[in-house]
């Protein structure tokens, strides 16, 4: 067959002949459009009318062939004499056939059963892009992931909501703007913030730390260039995270509830909790 | 008698059953392997089904590696992040029921939720309990991330899209801060809106557009509220579609360690 490398059409072969029992080679043979199938029985080669595939191949832009294949396989499925080929040995038979050698008959426009559509190339394996995927411990995500997260939900809804049964999110008395609290507070994630404001001035502590703190945070993966991800290897990196995290716990935990009337250092367990969520 | 009538009726409404569940509009609701559609049996091939034909296949690939299902690699953090912001949105919309961004009136409002409105305290404690758990879990996601190494080729970008979301949902929580227009409400937003004006350059001009004004008047409260509820999500879930997506293209969770 056009083109097609030997050991596919071996490979091919091989499977046929598993599945019908019949010989490898001849199989083989009969992919290959050479010889006719000498199964016992059938017809033998050259026994019909003759045609001149050559002619065909050139007519119909057919590769001469896949004709040859389709003209073999037409007659053993009719049972009818293969037809035979000018130029090729002639049998016995050929004095019988209707159309003496040399004479073709006249040629079909496409003969039937003749497949007018054609393998065009086929692609060795490497020839386009492979993927290639390291194997790899999956499981399947229902139920063994769904599972998990459906309980996570609900264990957090009921928690979110016992929670909300029994604690009262804080409203204190309608909007007064002119009456500052005593101590005014920002939000809890801010007050790391306004603890660093009564250390440094407004510029430092509002403006250039958080805003540094952000980009750093945020650029952490294009500073670090340590390919490896084992805590061991990492040492350097995690110092400095957990510096900075702890940094910011320490300074939030200590303006909640460290930070009494004017903003003024208290001890929450001796003068209160100057604080609301 | 009685029961051989009760097996026919029985009978009848096992084939209407069968009847509903063969027509067309049910079949086309309920994708191949739900287990509404023929049942479910434990195969892999309905399991990979269950993903496949689900809006959740947007969210997870059929398969996941075993050791990213551990609680203890996770801690669950992003995903209850997200859960959060789900649950915020439900009861958000909830108040939104029942309050009006002007001035008396919102106090007003917060306060009959305790008093007039059937769950009304509940859905407000869950909201604002809610928004505080979910600062952190998001900070806490962010330190798992960090500990794990997880933002490392080819997560990098995936980490920045993370620290906009942090910041978003910070932004977030201290929008929704001002809407009970109490004195905490008004004075927290005051000391923590304070602090950017010392921006170089633009602190005043961004101080005066988010806030409205020089100083927090009515104004801001309508401002805050439409940035609350409409204008923040809006961002944040673009941009946490632009994360999920970005988890499963740079190829799933992170590996062990």
């Amino acid at each position: 067959m056009a083109g097609l490398p030997e050991h596919l059409l071996r490979r091919s072969a091989e499977a046929k002949a598993k599945a019908t029992g019949r010989p490898v080679e001849e199989i083989l043979a009969e992919l290959k459009g050479e010889a006719p199938p000498p199964a016992a029985g059938a017809p033998s080669a050259g026994s019909g009318p003759v045609r001149d595939l050559a002619k065909e191949s050139a007519d119909l832009g057919v590769p001469e062939d896949l004709l040859r294949r389709a003209m073999i396989a037409r007659a053993k499925k009719d049972g009818t004499p293969i037809p035979g080929e000018p130029g090729a040995a002639p049998v016995a038979a050929a004095g019988t056939a209707p159309v003496a050698a040399g004479s073709p008959a006249p040629i079909p426009t496409i003969p039937e059963g003749v497949r007018t559509q054609r393998l065009l190339t086929v692609v060795k394996a490497g020839a386009i892009q492979q993927t290639k995927r390291e194997p790899a411990d999956k499981v399947n995500t229902w139920p063994h992931l769904l599972a998990i997260e459906f309980v996570a939900l609900l264990v957090l809804t009921g928690l979110l909501f016992v929670f909300s049964i029994y604690v009262d999110a804080p409203l204190l008395e309608f909007a007064n703007f002119n009456q500052q609290p005593n101590p005014s507070k920002a939000p809890w994630y801010f007050l790391g913030l306004q603890e660093l404001l009564s250390y440094f001035d407004p510029m430092v502590a509002g403006i250039i730390i958080p805003g540094y703190g952000l980009a750093g945070l945020a650029f952490i993966p294009y500073l670090d260039r340590n390919p490896s991800v084992r805590p061991s290897d990492r040492k350097l990196a995690i110092m400095i995270f957990t510096f900075f995290v702890m940094g910011a716990a320490i300074l939030t935990t200590y303006g909640s509830f460290f930070r009494g009337p004017g903003f003024n250092f208290t001890f929450p367990w001796v003068d209160g909790i100057f604080f609301d969520f | 008698m009685s029961g051989k009538d009760k097996g026919g009726i029985m009978s009848k409404l096992a084939e209407t059953g069968q009847h509903i569940r063969s027509s067309q509009a049910w079949s086309s609701i309920f994708r191949p392997g739900s287990p509404f559609r023929d049942g479910y049996s434990d195969t892999p091939r309905n399991r990979s089904y269950v993903i496949m034909n689900n809006v959740l296949y947007h969210l997870h690939p059929v398969k996941v590696k075993r050791h990213g299902v551990r609680l203890s690699y996770t801690l669950c953090l992003g995903g209850l992040s997200f859960f959060l912001f789900i649950l915020l949105t439900i009861t958000g919309i909830f108040l939104m029921f029942y309050y009006r961004p002007t001035s008396p009136q919102a106090f007003l409002d917060i306060q009959a939720l305790a008093t007039d409105v059937t769950f009304g305290q509940v859905v407000r404690n869950m909201h604002r309990w809610g928004a505080h758990a979910m600062v952190l879990t998001v900070f806490l996601h962010m330190a798992r991330v960090f500990y794990h190494g997880a933002y490392k080729p080819p997560r990098e970008f995936n980490w920045v899209v993370g620290i906009v979301l942090l910041l978003l949902t910070l932004l977030l929580s201290f929008t929704g801060y001002l809407l009970p227009w109490d004195q905490l409400a008004v004075w927290a937003v005051t000391v923590g809106s304070n602090m950017g004006r010392y921006a170089p350059v633009i602190g005043d001009q961004v101080s005066f557009a988010l806030i409205g004004g020089t100083q927090i008047t009515p104004d801001t409260l309508l401002r805050w509220y439409v940035l609350h509820v409409l204008f923040l999500p809006f961002v944040i879930v673009i941009f946490m579609a632009v994360h999920f997506w970005r988890v499963r293209k740079d190829g799933g969770i992170s590996g062990p360690l």
